[in-house]
């Protein structure tokens, strides 16, 4: 409510300036009030709106992370237990689900931790001979990079032969495997479709489609057709001699399923804010480039993607925190099977929460919440500053 | 040019084959589906009406008011929403904000006051008043000695932090905020849900777009004398009409298609389609059918808005001629 008290008035058009001193009548002192507070008047509604809705869900969710949540006759009775909920995830029974089964790195493993190590070190020193370097600053990026360094030695252990990513690996590929296909797809489609081509408006309008369906509906369909019996693949899985296996019995296979149906659905998403910046940019610079004689290479690297790179950023960022929270496809087309192989955070959250654990349900929540804040702070941080900087 | 038209028709054929086996199970008999796949209808097996008369005959009241919820709850949701967050958008880029930290954090901090108090049996009304009271006082006295504030980037964050707590740990809050308001099951609730959760969307794209509007237009305006409501509503909003466009449709499919929340906000009187989708997985399994045509009328109403839309995603047709 009070947040934007100390606003400053607006940066430009300032009154005062033309509207000489004469006494004013009542709707001209109303419309002079209306200048004054017009930066406010912008922002307020949408903060009062989000306000209303996310600080009592979040202290409340946060409480029941911290607590046991039991059903009793005529309602329910709340026990405060802690860091309990937490504990079990890390450490506890939840934690080959959570985090999965971890082995010893294979010398793939080793060379990937490594160069991912000596990278991160590498942009900490070149951080602190910078000019602009700050303690401040500082620390924030080796925290930044310790963290990240924990989730590569995760991930490389955790997918090393004998062991087993838990939901929270599975997630992270689901997220970042995704985001990188769709975004490229996404950039390809819209690049082809701006073109002068004969039948440019049908294309732009299909391609359009696969994000009106609601995720539920697209679940299905793509259950409908991955049916090894009833699906319309059959004659070709029966060709390669498939017909008697299941996709869903292999781990990799059936998260790839999964990906296939996320990637088909938001790849539009991309495309369609991709367009519409590309739409938007201004002309001249292109045109002038053509007269200088440059290529199409060229004028695609040096004014095409820096325009949309600021964009570009926004959309990978939406696009990551919504693909944290994938749950509609995992639980309907594999249940979560094999075993927790296609299970994503959410699920396991939504799965936690329906054996009634509320306070463990909320924990995985949560843990999910610091994931993607951590992943949404570094990439709004140092990617989308750099890319800003750079134009 | 060939090498264009290929990839543009594999993906046409990626995207569009769901949709065509979508559109003819929703004509097949269950003994088509449960046989094996049959392609072509009249050729490959005899369509028929069975599925579409079951849904708009047998189960009319099942569809047509959730069809009815659908549409008002997501056209209002989304052009609230498109409205608001524009606005903020636009203040966030123009305009600098420096909330001071101090005063935020009191304001939290009453606020978990008020939701305590409630908690032990307060009336809501009576501990959201004098919550407020007491910040108002404590952000006079206290909060003015507090000198850190913050930036613009920081207020967009926070609004697109609100969207990252997935839906499964805030639906219990919010369902129990909608009680305590008796909004449960009345579309209101889910407009105001939807709004909240879909404007740090708008805002966050659109702000990407008005940075790439030139500023010296709104400075000519502004020394003619034009509010900054007018500069708004007469330069900026026309020159961002392919952003604001997009925005809107991304919206407004968001809250046609949202599953969970409604799930819990909703029963009987405000339910919305993706419900009742989801509803046809009776126990004897998928009614695969059933589900494509409720699929089917889901999605024709938002294709058609995508139709009529899309030609505004487009400028001067001079524009692609010099680039193809």
């Amino acid at each position: 409510m009070q947040v934007t008290k100390s606003t400053q008035g607006p940066a430009q058009a300032e009154p005062g300036l033309e509207s000489p001193v004469v006494v004013m009548g009542r709707s001209e002192r109303m419309v002079a009030w209306l200048e004054r507070v017009a930066s406010a008047s912008f922002l307020m509604p949408s903060v009062l709106v989000i306000l209303f809705l996310s600080i009592f869900p979040l202290v409340v969710s946060l409480y029941l992370s911290l607590a046991r949540l039991q059903f009793v006759k005529g309602g329910f009775k709340i026990t405060f237990v802690g860091l309990a909920n937490y504990r079990k995830l890390f450490v506890g029974s939840e934690k080959t689900h959570f985090l999965g089964v971890l082995a010893d790195p294979s010398p793939l493993g080793w060379l990937v931790f490594v160069a991912v190590v000596a990278g991160l070190v590498l942009s900490l020193v070149r951080y602190a001979r910078s000019e602009g370097a700050s303690a401040l600053g500082f620390f924030w990026r080796l925290v930044a990079s310790v963290i990240t360094g924990a989730g590569v030695w995760l991930l490389v252990r955790s997918l090393s032969p004998g062991g087993r990513p838990g939901t929270l690996v599975v997630t992270l590929i689901y997220v970042f495997g995704g985001v990188t296909i769709q975004y490229i797809l996404g950039l390809v489609l819209a690049l082809l479709c701006i073109q002068q081509i004969p039948g440019r408006r049908f294309f732009r309008v299909v391609f359009l489609l696969p994000m009106m369906i609601t995720p539920v509906g697209i679940a299905y369909m793509f259950r409908m057709l991955t049916d090894f019996t009833k699906g319309p693949f059959t004659p070709i899985w029966r060709a390669f001699g498939l017909a008697e296996t299941s996709w869903v019995n292999n781990p990799w296979t059936a998260r790839a399923a999964v990906m296939i149906g996320d990637i088909w659905q938001w790849t539009p998403f991309m495309f369609i804010v991709l367009l519409a910046a590309l739409e938007s940019q201004p002309i001249e610079p292109i045109e002038a480039a053509l007269v200088d004689g440059a290529g199409r290479w060229q004028i695609f690297r040096h004014i095409t993607l820096p325009s949309v790179l600021p964009v570009s950023t926004t959309l990978i960022l939406i696009r990551l925190i919504e693909a944290f929270k994938i749950i509609d496809l995992p639980n309907v087309l594999t249940n979560g099977g094999p075993g927790t192989a296609t299970e994503s955070l959410t699920l396991q959250a939504f799965m936690t929460w329906r054996t009634l654990d509320i306070g463990g349900s909320a924990a995985v929540a949560y843990m999910l919440l610091l994931v993607v804040t951590f992943v949404a702070l570094v990439t709004v941080n140092i990617i989308r500053r750099r890319v800003v900087e750079a134009l | 040019m060939v090498l264009s038209y290929i990839v543009l028709g594999i993906w046409s054929f990626v995207v569009l084959f769901p949709l065509y086996w979508l559109l003819i199970t929703s004509f097949k008999l269950p003994i088509h589906v449960n046989d094996g796949p049959v392609y072509l209808p009249f050729i490959d097996f005899k369509p028929s009406l069975h599925a579409w008369r079951y849904i708009f005959v047998d189960l009319r009241n099942d569809t047509l008011r959730p069809y009815a919820n659908t549409v008002i709850v997501g056209l209002t949701s989304s052009v609230l929403s498109l409205a608001l967050g524009t606005a903020a958008s636009y203040a966030l880029v123009r305009f600098e904000y420096q909330p001071r930290i101090g005063t935020i954090l009191l304001f939290i901090g009453c606020m978990i006051l008020a939701i305590v108090a409630i908690t032990l049996g307060v009336p809501w009304q009576v501990a959201v008043v004098a919550s407020i009271a007491v910040f108002l006082l404590l952000a006079q006295t206290i909060g003015k000695r507090f000198r850190r504030h913050l930036k613009n980037d920081d207020i967009a964050f926070w609004m697109i932090s609100q969207r990252i707590l997935p839906p499964v740990a805030v639906v219990i809050p919010i369902y129990i905020l909608f009680q305590r308001l008796d909004l449960l099951d009345t579309r209101t609730a889910l407009v105001i849900t939807y709004v909240a959760t879909n404007l740090p969307i708008v805002v966050w794209l659109m702000r990407d777009y008005f940075q790439s509007i030139p500023i010296e237009l709104e400075e000519c305006a502004a020394i003619d004398g034009a509010s900054p409501y007018r500069i708004f509503w007469s330069i900026v909003v026309p020159l961002s009409v392919p952003g604001l466009v997009a925005t809107f449709l991304f919206v407004l499919v968001f809250a046609w298609n949202e599953y969970l929340l409604a799930l819990f906000l909703s029963s009987a009187h405000a339910q919305t389609l993706p419900l009742t989708v989801a509803a046809q997985n009776a126990t004897r399994g998928p009614q695969w059918w059933y589900m494509s045509v409720l699929i089917l009328i889901m999605i024709i109403p938002v294709i058609a808005m995508a139709i009529a839309l899309e030609r505004y995603i487009a400028r001067g047709l001079l524009v692609g001629a010099i680039k193809g």
